[in-house]
């Protein structure tokens, strides 16, 4: 939220996360198609765009689940891309995988342990989750299948959080809840941010994504067709680089840096 | 008294299948590999056995000490190599895999050690004593041990599974390899360790085999890896304490068939596999009930 206050990112410093020019091909169909991207400490950056477009693919490529054919991902301007995913995550590249994934034959306590288990040092513990989300205590040795979906997916978030990420991934955080769920768990964010944390979401729901990043890009075919601060765009805008009404891409980003 | 003694030796070899059966479960249950080496690898620790009280002529017993380790160390480098390419390239490779390893131990050994059948500890009180209760129930020594390592066996891997941080980083990994790798485990890893243990398991379970009946090269596929796989199936796939239970239920049904007539032992021991897999397909101990 604090980028956005200044109107996007300070440049002068290192990016906490910086993805340069990444190109992924799921066989013989480019997903993605030179994407760039910096996040800057403190960020909350979001990748909208529909389905297809490539978001999740990237967010997974920067967790390093697939592997790009040409690129690189940096964090805190040490080159990742040739690390295993596990490597990432001990380093601090932390994602909650589209769809929760929470390990169902444990349970909630368990889960969190798992996460626990390559955790970095710093702020977040398991009873730390439990008090920023009361109601998990007392539910921490159920099975995860008897939670519902908005609280599997707060375990998810806590699972990731007690590893104590550098750059959070959250991938479609909204998928399969109800709206006031939504809102509930982006509502969370601030708090989680509040504890030093970087944030990189893709969202498919434009309207939560726009409420809470500080900046944002839009992908399009897996080509990158909109950049620019919440405050920048216009909702016209976001419609053309969402569905690729104009042909021209509108960097808006490009802009407001110079 | 004599279906008693039956019954009584049938529950007891259901120790020694155990032993042959919660790797093979062990392995299934975590990355889906159906070992079918798995007989033969219990069979290469026997031989092993045999070379080390050969060469170094330490008691029977101590060279359990040597086998079990030195076959984990396999176990985890197998898995790290030959089987992790395999699955690499989708889990039906393994089959192939899993079997053309058998068949290369299974010639290996007979090219090294011939057809003869060779044995550990004969004339062992252990393996030649047993005590009797009343005048027709008797309870071989051997087969008491077996089945007490068995249990501990059984115990010390549901311990490590449900309590220990490795044993619920191998749970984690079973249930969502992706998830693990973005919470920093390394599968690769995890599933060495799963394998190491299994082929630890598998190697007492040949040891006690080479005690309790002589080993010999085809041994590995005609008679561990089937009765591993019965029990597995009878008590239920992906459960420890079915492979107990699974045990035990061939175990009596062989010795119950071989009191009708000799030759009916592992005929009986089948009709009761294939009952269980008619009636109860999901065996006897559900993974659902079990953990």
């Amino acid at each position: 939220m604090t980028a956005a206050a200044n109107g996007g990112r300070p440049d002068n410093d290192t990016p906490l996360l910086e993805v340069a020019d990444l190109t992924v091909y799921h066989g013989q169909l480019r997903a993605l198609d030179a994407i760039s991207l910096k996040v800057y400490p403190g960020e909350v950056y979001a990748i909208i765009g529909a389905n297809g477009a490539g978001k999740s693919t990237l967010l997974r490529t920067i967790a390093g689940l697939h592997h790009s054919t040409t690129g690189r991902v940096l964090l805190d301007g040490a080159d990742v891309t040739a690390l295993r995913p596990e490597r990432r995550a001990r380093q601090g590249i932390v994602m909650v995988p589209e769809g929760r994934r929470l390990f169902g034959s444990l349970s909630v306590e368990e889960n969190l342990k798992v996460g626990a288990t390559y955790a970095r040092p710093g702020p977040w513990t398991i009873e730390r989750v439990y008090e920023t989300f009361d109601w998990m205590r007392g539910r921490r040795s159920q099975r995860t299948a008897q939670l519902s979906g908005g609280e599997q997916q707060t375990v998810a978030i806590g699972r990731a959080l007690v590893a104590n990420p550098r750059v959070l991934l959250l991938d479609e955080l909204s998928l399969g809840l109800a709206p006031v769920i939504v809102q509930r768990i982006y509502g969370m964010l601030p708090q989680i941010l509040a504890t030093g944390l970087t944030v990189l979401l893709v969202e498919q729901d434009v309207s939560q994504a726009l409420r809470v990043a500080s900046r944002l890009q839009c992908l399009l075919e897996g080509r990158t067709t909109l950049e620019g601060t919440p405050a920048d765009v216009t909702a016209e805008q976001v419609e053309a680089a969402y569905f690729g009404l104009t042909g021209a891409a509108a960097v808006l980003g490009e802009g407001s840096e110079s | 008294m004599a279906w008693v003694n039956a019954i009584v030796q049938g529950v007891l070899t259901g120790g020694l299948y155990a032993l042959f059966a919660c790797g093979l479960s062990l392995m299934f249950g975590v990355m889906k590999v159906v070992n079918l080496a798995h007989g033969d690898l219990a069979v290469v620790a026997g031989y092993v056995g045999v070379g080390v009280i050969t060469v170094t002529n330490i008691p029977v017993l101590w060279s359990f000490l040597i086998v079990v380790p030195v076959m984990a160390v396999i176990g985890y480098f197998l898995q790290r190599t030959l089987i992790q390419s395999a699955l690499n390239r989708g889990v039906l490779t393994t089959l192939i895999v899993t079997l053309g390893l058998s068949m290369v131990i299974e010639n290996a050994l007979l090219q090294f050690f011939t057809a003869n059948s060779r044995g550990i500890g004969a004339g062992m009180t252990l393996v030649t004593g047993s005590f009797s209760l009343g005048s027709q129930v008797e309870l071989p020594y051997l087969l008491l041990v077996i089945f007490a390592v068995a249990v501990a066996v059984l115990l010390g891997l549901q311990w490590f599974l449900s309590r220990s941080s490795y044993g619920r980083l191998v749970r984690a990994v079973a249930d969502d390899q992706e998830a693990a790798q973005l919470s920093g485990a390394d599968y690769r890893h995890v599933f060495g360790i799963a394998a190491a243990l299994a082929l630890g398991t598998v190697a007492l379970g040949g040891m006690a085999y080479s005690m309790y009946s002589t080993l010999d090269p085809t041994a590995g596929t005609d008679t561990i890896l089937l009765f591993a796989f019965v029990a597995v199936v009878i008590g239920g796939l992906g459960s420890l304490w079915g492979t107990l239970l699974g045990g035990i239920v061939l175990g009596i049904a062989q010795q119950i068939g071989a009191q009708i007539n000799i030759s009916d032992e592992l005929l009986a021991g089948y009709l009761v596999f294939l009952l269980v897999l008619v009636l109860r397909p999901q065996g006897l101990v559900s993974r659902r009930a079990q953990s």
